[in-house]
């Protein structure tokens, strides 16, 4: 047990519903071990559902076709703009359509592998036999995913993998499986099934005699603030990547809902392992407010470089062949342009760092796609990252068709999330987390389309299989919004909004939300050091103390104020970044998304250490200023030996 | 859309009838008697199976009723539209569609009040200087006299109303009746073009021909 | 460059609204019409100002939530772009631009900008779906459906439901948004069993929200920032005929 500057270390965490024996039957098994609840009291028994994405918005929808009463909440106007939408290249299934070797087996072994190590291997397995499912039910609502001539799915292979197992809806899969899953919801909200709350946003979770019973909500348009009670609650409320402000994430995506529910008790794990996405636009200005990410199926065909020489700047067309480095293909002959995210984006950040860094500030590579144009031809390419390259050329004004891509890294994705134990229940019972806001399945890096692939199978498949588990035991006893607990959780919601209006500061909330941004950038980025994460602890705590005494909130409590929404979110992403920066300083190894410089062999790849580090690192609140405590959940390795990722 | 059906069939019959109607004004290229047995034969036809002039009001019902479904459906439209749209734009909306469909309501309007006028020129003959029905020709080339330059300019821009009426309306009543290809879509609006244009011209050739002395 | 925008500012429901007239200077041409707007907000909020309430999430041209008519267009000046993929380097230093909300009786104004689609969930919730529980279809990927419907389903369903085509339409008509929801699923074989029953009523949902009605104008295709043609509705149009026909 260590107890330093920033944190103690507490008891193990364990979790009691992960079934052993052989991995193949350890599902089927659970699920026939969990108690079924009786169809006719199901309509006695209400889940809310925080969060219309892919994850949210499959498990609402799927809850409400067993029978239960569901609640529904989004922050959007419309369930169908949750950011799923954006997710641009594909979906994992281990149907082997290309008859290449593939297996759920082998898509289990590659996502573990994928993940370095660090992920479940129940819970990856299951990921993997529930992914075939998920083509079926999303064919089945009429998802209209790319085919063959000859009428059956196509599908393409994606970083990380050297299968084809990716299936697709052009540039936008995201798009056509949230659709699908929104088309479902609103079936169900139209038969009285689910009750739908959009523009409501979730800010603290009320817990009754230790169990998960509600959340309080502010009505967006009105301000109103309510109490929403329920036997059980499900979060779906995505990832926490806006904590570096710029990131591919959509403006509004926030961690509020997991936050207020990590202050009430619930474990948050790994928050350090970040994705960056190797794809991305450069930023242009101060201005900039959001990146945008150019799919990685880009990478199948367009070939990354950078000038052999330092400082050059001379115009793409302007460098000969030979004096352009592909990188990529140069140190990773294997997988070439197709290694995984993490290592290109290093690879990327590496080059820049040399000095051959391409394009304003020298902070970008060329994704080039002349020989893929002569190869295929202009109208193949076309067909197949047509929308891509439009967009490119819509944001930079530069023709990818002409000109290469410059493309940079950005925050994408956060394998971290609150802590959920085999049936997706966090460490508060009834607290149930499903998506990018759980922490489960990717270990400290997630392989590209499988993203998609996880927040259908909890939605769809998991948790509809696991939470009957916990609901059989109800219906809990009656709560009332006099209730000494709920009183105090809707206290806590209103003093907070009136704070903030009453500061009255002479800085925005975007402004301490962009320095916030930075110095997570700067220090808990893509290259993390003991001496960094320290200094950005510091900054970190400043910034929280000038936050709280500076910050400008216009307007009412009562009415449509986006600022008073930015400000809870950012108060929250401030307390979040100093447990990012302390998860990264107590994890001296590199693995996955989380790199350590102290922690790198000697030609620069990650080195992990698996007897030290080989767990899930779940922490527990401990108030604003007080240190978080380290809860360790062993990761046991039966079938895919923790071994050297090596794409070379 | 039960309406909008209603809208689409009233104009077809109405833009059949106006073919019918323009050959017969074709006619008075072949000269003053044969022009007016073309009118008396219109009042005979269906004659013996239906006593004179029996035909023509049957006509005339029809085409009443397609008149005043096509303006009561359009007037639904407008008033929904209008509904649908309770605070107007403060920066006009620029056209980006077409202008032809811009002007349908304004185009309507003024066709309607030409029906009106032209029924009691040369149906009545109330309002024509001649007013004679057993000689059509003479009330023609009376109405359109040099001297009588407004009747003709109304007729003219009447006319070119309903060709840029007929240009989107033939289009939308195929649209509204199914027609679904982007090719059928370029096809559909050629001919309406066409049809309007060949309307048109052959709409305005008479007024045109008395003007400048080829029928008198 | 600098420019001036005239934006419509409505404090709620019940204000009548009006156009204020803001100064924006130093706006990088690089910067996207959003991220401009977000500059002027700071400057409004730092000088006491209430800031401008706008639609606005994923920022990449997907999610369909922004939402200005921009100089009377939809989404503005550029063809199939989003508000949000509009970047200032399509105007001129000292340029004036209006920016107003979406107008339509069936998307009332809540602030500012902000409207509420909400009418637009209706039309899916009254049949923009195929009835298939999860799970009740174990072989579904089997099925082979032709390339060329699969393809022209993909192009119907990528419409992002940002509700352009209503703001444009001089009948606020929502017809582009339902059409392109009946042709997805109605190209798809799985989109069969319910084909009829979801265009009645669909088109009943759409009629009851007060939405107008459809005269074929073309407005709607020209600001949709997906580009879904107008020959979708005629598909519609058929289809209706077909299932009242039937009924």
């Amino acid at each position: 047990m260590t107890n330093t500057d920033f944190w103690t270390e507490g008891e193990p965490v364990v979790d009691k519903a992960a079934p052993d024996g052989p991995i193949e039957t350890r599902w089927e098994r659970r699920k026939f071990a969990a108690k079924l609840v009786n169809p006719a009291n199901r309509r006695k028994l209400t889940v809310i559902v925080v969060g219309t994405g892919l994850a949210g918005g499959s498990a609402a929808a799927t809850l409400a076709e067993q029978g239960y009463h569901v609640k529904s909440y989004c922050y959007q106007d419309s369930p169908r703009r949750a950011h799923s939408i954006a997710a641009q290249g594909g979906i994992n299934a281990a149907k082997n359509y290309r008859n290449d070797g593939d297996s759920v087996y082998r898509l289990f072994y590659d996502t573990v592998k994928g993940g370095d190590f660090r992920a479940r291997e129940s819970n990856v397995y299951r990921l993997a036999q529930e992914s075939v499912n998920i083509i079926d039910q999303a064919v089945a609502q009429g998802v209209p995913f790319a085919r063959e001539y000859g009428g059956l799915l196509d599908n393409r292979s994606f970083g990380g993998t050297q299968v084809s197992r990716t299936f697709y809806a052009r540039g936008q899969t995201g798009q056509q499986l949230l659709l699908g899953a929104y088309q479902a919801l609103e079936r169900q909200i139209g038969l009285g099934n689910v009750e739908m709350n959009t523009r409501h946003e979730m800010l603290e979770l009320i817990i009754v005699d230790g169990k998960a019973r509600g959340i309080v909500v502010r009505d967006m348009i009105t301000g109103e603030i309510t109490t929403e009670f329920a036997d059980a609650v499900v979060l779906a409320s995505g990832g926490y990547g806006n904590v570096f402000f710029l990131s591919t994430n959509a403006k509004g995506c926030n961690v509020t809902a997991s936050w207020r529910a990590h202050r009430k008790g619930a474990l948050f794990a790994n928050p350090c392992y970040t994705q960056i996405h190797p794809t991305c636009i450069p930023e242009s200005g101060s201005h900039q407010s959001k990146l945008t990410l150019m799919s990685e199926s880009l990478r199948n065909d367009g070939r990354v470089w950078v000038p052999k020489a330092q400082k050059d700047t001379r115009k793409a067309a302007d460098i000969p062949e030979d004096e352009r480095d592909y990188y990529l293909e140069r140190i990773y002959p294997a997988f070439g342009n197709l290694v995984p995210r993490d290592i290109a984006s290093r690879a990327a950040k590496n080059v820049c760092d040399e000095g051959r860094g391409v394009g304003p500030g020298g902070l970008g590579v060329y994704l080039d796609f002349a020989d893929a144009i002569k190869r295929l031809g202009q109208k193949a390419v076309e067909a197949k990252y047509g929308n891509l390259f439009e967009m490119y050329q819509r944001i930079t004004g530069d023709d990818p068709y002409e000109t290469p891509m410059r493309i940079y890294p950005a925050v994408h994705y956060t394998m971290g999330g609150l802590w959920v134990d085999y049936d997706l229940q966090s460490t508060i019972p009834g607290l149930f987390v499903v998506g990018e806001a759980n922490f489960s399945d990717h270990g400290a890096n997630r392989l590209g389309a499988s993203a998609l692939m996880q927040g259908l199978a909890d939605g769809y498949f998991v948790l509809p299989n696991t939470i009957n588990n916990y609901l059989a035991s109800g219906p809990f006893p009656k709560v009332t919004a006099a209730s000494a607990e709920v009183v105090e959780a809707r206290r806590q919601v209103e003093d907070q909004i009136e704070k903030f209006l009453s500061i009255d500061g002479d800085r925005t909330v975007d402004s301490f939300h962009r320095e916030l941004g930075h110095i997570m950038w700067e220090y808990c980025g893509m290259e993390r050091t003991e001496e960094g994460l320290t200094k950005a602890i510091g900054l970190i705590r400043a910034l929280k103390e000038e936050f709280w005494t500076r910050v400008k909130v216009p307007g009412k409590g009562e009415e449509l104020n986006q600022n008073l929404e930015k400000a809870g979110r950012v108060a929250d992403f401030i307390e979040l970044g100093e447990l990012m920066c302390i998860d990264a300083l107590h994890r001296r190894e590199s693995c996955g998304g989380h790199f350590r410089a102290e922690s790198q062999t000697p030609d620069g790849e990650a080195l992990r250490h698996d007897d030290e580090f080989g767990y899930a690192a779940a922490w527990e609140y401990f108030g604003a200023d007080g240190k978080p405590t380290l809860h360790k959940e062993e990761l046991e390795f039966e079938y895919v030996h923790p071994s050297t990722r090596s794409y070379k | 859309m039960i309406l909008k059906i209603t809208m689409a069939v009233s104009g077809i019959l109405l833009v059949l009838f106006l073919y019918v109607h323009m050959i017969g004004n074709l006619k008075i290229f072949l000269g003053a008697v044969d022009f007016d047995h073309y009118a008396h034969w219109l009042r005979a036809l269906g004659t013996p199976l239906l006593p004179t002039m029996w035909y023509l009001w049957i006509q005339r019902a029809v085409l009443t009723l397609a008149v005043l479904a096509h303006i009561y459906t359009a007037a639904v439209l407008t008033i929904r539209a209008k509904k649908a749209r309770p605070v107007k734009y403060a920066h006009r909306p620029k056209v980006q569609g077409s202008y032809a469909a811009r002007t349908m309501r304004w185009g309507g309007v003024i066709v309607l009040l030409f029906i009106v006028f032209h029924i009691l020129d040369l149906t009545t003959g109330n309002l024509n200087p001649v007013g004679d029905h057993e000689h059509p020709y003479a009330n023609v080339v009376a109405d359109f006299a040099p001297e009588r330059w407004y009747v003709t300019l109304f007729y003219a821009l009447a006319i070119i109303s309903v060709g840029f009426h007929l240009w989107h309306g033939i289009f939308s009543a195929a649209r509204t009746l199914g027609q679904q290809t982007m090719k059928g879509q370029r096809r559909a609006k050629a001919i309406a073009l066409a049809l309007s244009l060949v309307l048109v011209v052959g709409y305005l050739s008479v007024p045109f021909a008395v003007l400048v002395g080829l029928v008198d | 460059m600098n420019i001036k925008v005239r934006v419509w500012r409505q404090s709620g429901p019940s204000d009548k609204g009006r156009m204020v007239t803001y100064d924006v200077k130093d706006i990088s041409p690089d910067a996207s019409f959003l991220e401009m707007i977000d500059v002027l907000n700071e400057t409004l909020i730092l000088g006491g100002d209430d800031p401008i309430a706008f639609d606005h999430d994923c920022r990449e041209g997907i999610c369909g939530a922004c939402s200005m008519v921009i100089n009377g267009v939809a989404h503005g000046p550029e063809k199939a772009t989003t508000t949000c993929q509009l970047h200032m380097r399509h105007f001129k230093d000292g340029d004036v631009i209006d920016v107003e909300p979406w107008r339509a009786a069936a998307f009332p104004v809540i602030k500012d900008l902000v409207v509420d689609r909400t009418a637009f969930d209706l039309i899916i919730q009254a049949g923009g779906y195929i009835s298939a529980s999860t799970g009740t279809a174990p072989d579904a990927h089997a099925a082979p459906v032709p390339k060329k419907d699969a393809d022209a389903a993909f192009e119907a369903a990528t419409c992002i439901g940002c509700g352009a085509c209503v703001a444009a339409c001089p009948n606020g008509s929502s017809m582009l948004f339902t059409a392109a929801k009946i042709t997805h699923l109605g190209l798809m074989p799985q989109g069969q069993p319910e084909r009829d029953s979801r265009v009645i009523d669909m088109l009943q949902a759409q009629d009851d929200a007060g939405f107008g009605g459809c005269t074929n104008m073309g407005e709607c295709t020209e600001v949709c920032p997906k580009g879904i043609p107008l020959s979708l509705i005629g598909r519609l149009n058929s289809d209706y005929r077909k299932a009242i026909a039937k009924s």
